[in-house]
């Protein structure tokens, strides 16, 4: 328990709006270990940024309101840390690099200024002495001439150069926890493969944790040594990296590897049909009895439509929110 | 391979002015498209993948006369497009349709789904309004959706329902050839095997060719027959795709096959396959445009230009290595 970082317990953040409230996040528990990287994964709406943001705060409220659940990082419940306490936490102990770095970057601001920033604010350096830091961490993400770009405005950047200005500005504090969402969604595949062995490199060097969101399984299983699979506002599944694709137990895990294309998989060139998760995601505004992947599910049956089914150990390490679960050999035989 | 092929285009180039304006001239020329040349049979789709920036929707869009090409030529069924008439070439582009990325900025929010997938109707003679009516409820049962949706407006629609949107209304002019921008790009995996499954269902019922434009590499593997690499506004190599993962020739799509993050914990890369950035295509390198990343890069490679040539049976590739037969 001693290695224990951050602890996700019952969380729900619910939206109101006019329209109704919306669900987002339905008490979802998850930990995450020192240097762990752990994967949250699940398509747009399951409330994976959702969670994430609740973690620094960042929930818009309103309409946006935490209504239970604790998140323990270092043992103490952010959720009850003053506002002053927190902000002291972000970008110090806890960092964040978003998708779209255009938007996360100031971009009336030199990015020399605004990755040595985080040095002023959280370390208290002076301006010269942040601006050196700012310039061998720019050159830590390779980013060429490094000292000469200190002055270099956003918009002279290309999309995986600003990703490595925004990592920068992500580690100089030495966060123990780093949260990348979609950090590679709007790169192009030779960046995303760059930005990926950078970020893996800086963590295993720092021997920071990273929480890494993403809707792209080929990503997590590159990256992760966790996954956490979300759907419709839930934890649907839990594993070791290896187990999830080896051995994927919840119907919805196994639709969405099936119904991936992968490289190499039709070599006579013939033509197959993609494995289809029929239907779709139901909206978080309605009130669902049973399992919220029922409606979608090829296994269901009548509990899964009456009963909400809960996270059930399926082996060492792995849990689904499946009824399936008493009866894995009934699911070998549909397989 | 006798028949003439339904599109074949030759020399195509494109360059995009940058800057400048009515009295000025401009400051350069971004060199879009750089001598493309291929041809799509009858009912084949034809993958065109690469980086952003490397000139696949470039292609895409001359090829429905959407932007005028620099140099070049293009048929359709035999006929070369800059010499029709206006009404000709009118009638002609009917038969080639376009499938867009965005499911949410290609739609008209305020045309109800009646309306939007039957407006290629009106280009030609006005159908009746129960015709239109008639021919829409087909078109939204073929590509899954419902007759009771076609009063609905777009945001009524997932993303998913709306790319469907989007194929009815290509469909509707009963086109030969469907150019379809990253189709699937914005959606979430789950949906995009469906539509990706539409796509093809469609292909066989109606005999349509595809040209299929993806940045994601399975994506085009899966869908497409054969398919051709962009690098910076040229083709680099062009391989059936059963060759295209097995055997690539080109040192580029080696490099792009290897920095696709493939979903088995078991394989996991080891060092990204390519450094750097895509040059800008405003000065592009001289000779090879990939040398400049290009690890196995040798004198000839900055010098001189390689010429897309077969290197194998129906394997074309651009590259000097191995007397400009490339990886072997």
């Amino acid at each position: 328990m001693t290695d224990r970082l951050l602890s996700i317990e019952d969380l729900s953040v619910a939206f109101h709006t006019p329209e109704g409230t919306a669900r987002a996040v339905d008490r979802v528990s998850f930990d995450l270990n020192k240097g762990e990287t752990l994967g949250l994964v699940g398509e747009s709406g399951c409330g994976k940024s959702v969670t994430s943001l609740s973690i620094l705060g960042l929930i818009p409220s309103p309409p946006g309101a935490i209504d239970s659940g604790r998140i323990r990082f270092e043992g103490r419940n952010l959720l009850e840390l003053d506002p002053e306490d927190l902000r002291g936490l972000r970008g110090r102990d806890i960092a964040m690099i978003f998708q779209e770095p255009m938007t996360s970057l100031n971009p009336v601001l030199a990015i020399g200024r605004q990755v040595a920033e985080p040095l002023m604010v959280h370390r208290g350096l002076g301006r010269e002495a942040a601006l050196d830091q700012a310039a061998e961490w720019l050159d830590r993400v390779r980013i060429p001439a490094a000292r000469r770009r200190l002055a270099d405005y956003p918009h002279q950047l290309s999309g995986g150069m600003r990703q490595r200005v925004m990592i920068a500005m992500a580690m100089v504090c030495r966060p123990k926890l780093l949260i990348a969402d979609e950090p590679t969604t709007a790169l192009d595949v030779s960046i995303q493969a760059q930005i990926l062995a950078l970020m893996l490199e800086l963590k295993n060097e720092m021997g920071m944790a990273l929480l890494l969101i993403t809707h792209n399984l080929g990503v997590v299983a590159q990256m992760a040594s966790r996954v956490v699979v979300m759907y419709a506002g839930q934890v649907v599944e839990e594993a070791r990296t290896v187990d999830l694709f080896d051995r994927p137990f919840h119907p919805y895990t196994q639709g969405l590897l099936r119904s991936m294309p992968r490289l190499g998989a039709r070599p006579g060139g013939g033509r197959r049909r993609l494995n289809e998760i029929p239907g779709m995601v139901p909206a978080i505004t309605e009130t669902m009895a049973g399992c919220r992947f029922a409606p979608r599910c090829l296994h269901a049956f009548d509990r899964c439509r009456a009963d909400a089914p809960e996270l059930f150990a399926v082996r060492d390490g792995q849990r689904a929110r499946c009824w399936l679960q008493p009866y894995p050999q009934r699911r070998r035989s549909d397989g | 391979m006798a028949e003439t092929p339904l599109l074949r285009i030759a020399g195509l180039v494109k360059h995009f002015p940058l800057g400048g304006g009515l009295l000025t001239a401009p400051r350069g020329w971004v060199q879009a498209v750089n001598d493309v040349s291929f041809a799509v049979h009858r009912g084949e789709s034809f993958g065109l993948v690469g980086e952003s920036g490397c000139g696949k929707t470039t292609v895409g869009r001359m090829v429905l006369g959407l932007i005028p090409p620099t140099r070049g030529r293009i048929e359709f069924d035999g006929q070369a497009i800059h010499e029709l008439s206006r009404r000709e070439f009118g009638r002609m582009r009917r038969r080639m349709q376009i499938i867009f990325q965005d499911p949410y900025s290609s739609l008209d929010p305020r045309m109800t789904v009646e309306r939007i997938v039957t407006e290629p109707l009106l280009a030609g003679r006005r159908p009746p309004r129960a015709e239109r009516r008639r021919v829409a409820a087909e078109l939204l049962d073929q590509v899954g959706l419902r007759a009771v949706d076609l009063d609905k407006y777009p945001h009524e629609f997932s993303g998913g329902q709306r790319q469907r949107i989007g194929i009815a209304r290509a469909l509707c002019a009963r086109p030969q050839l469907i150019v379809a921008d990253e189709p699937v790009s914005a959606l979430d995996v789950s949906i995009q095997a469906q539509v990706i499954n539409l796509l093809q269902d469609l292909q066989q019922e109606f005999g349509l060719s595809y040209i299929f434009i993806s940045h994601d590499l399975s994506v085009v593997e899966h869908v497409c027959n054969r398919i051709a690499v962009m690098y910076l506004g040229s083709i680099v190599e062009l391989a059936s795709a059963a060759d295209f993962s097995r055997c690539p020739r080109h040192p580029y799509t080696a490099a792009l096959l290897a920095a696709m993050p493939l979903p088995d914990p078991h394989r996991r890369a080891a060092a990204p396959a390519m450094e750097g950035d895509v040059p800008s295509p405003i000065d592009p390198p001289a000779g090879c445009p990939f040398h400049p990343r290009c690890r196995l890069a040798f004198d000839r490679c900055p010098i001189e230009k390689p010429p897309l040539v077969p290197a194998a049976d129906g394997h074309l590739v651009a590259c000097w290595l191995n007397e400009g037969r490339g990886l072997e």
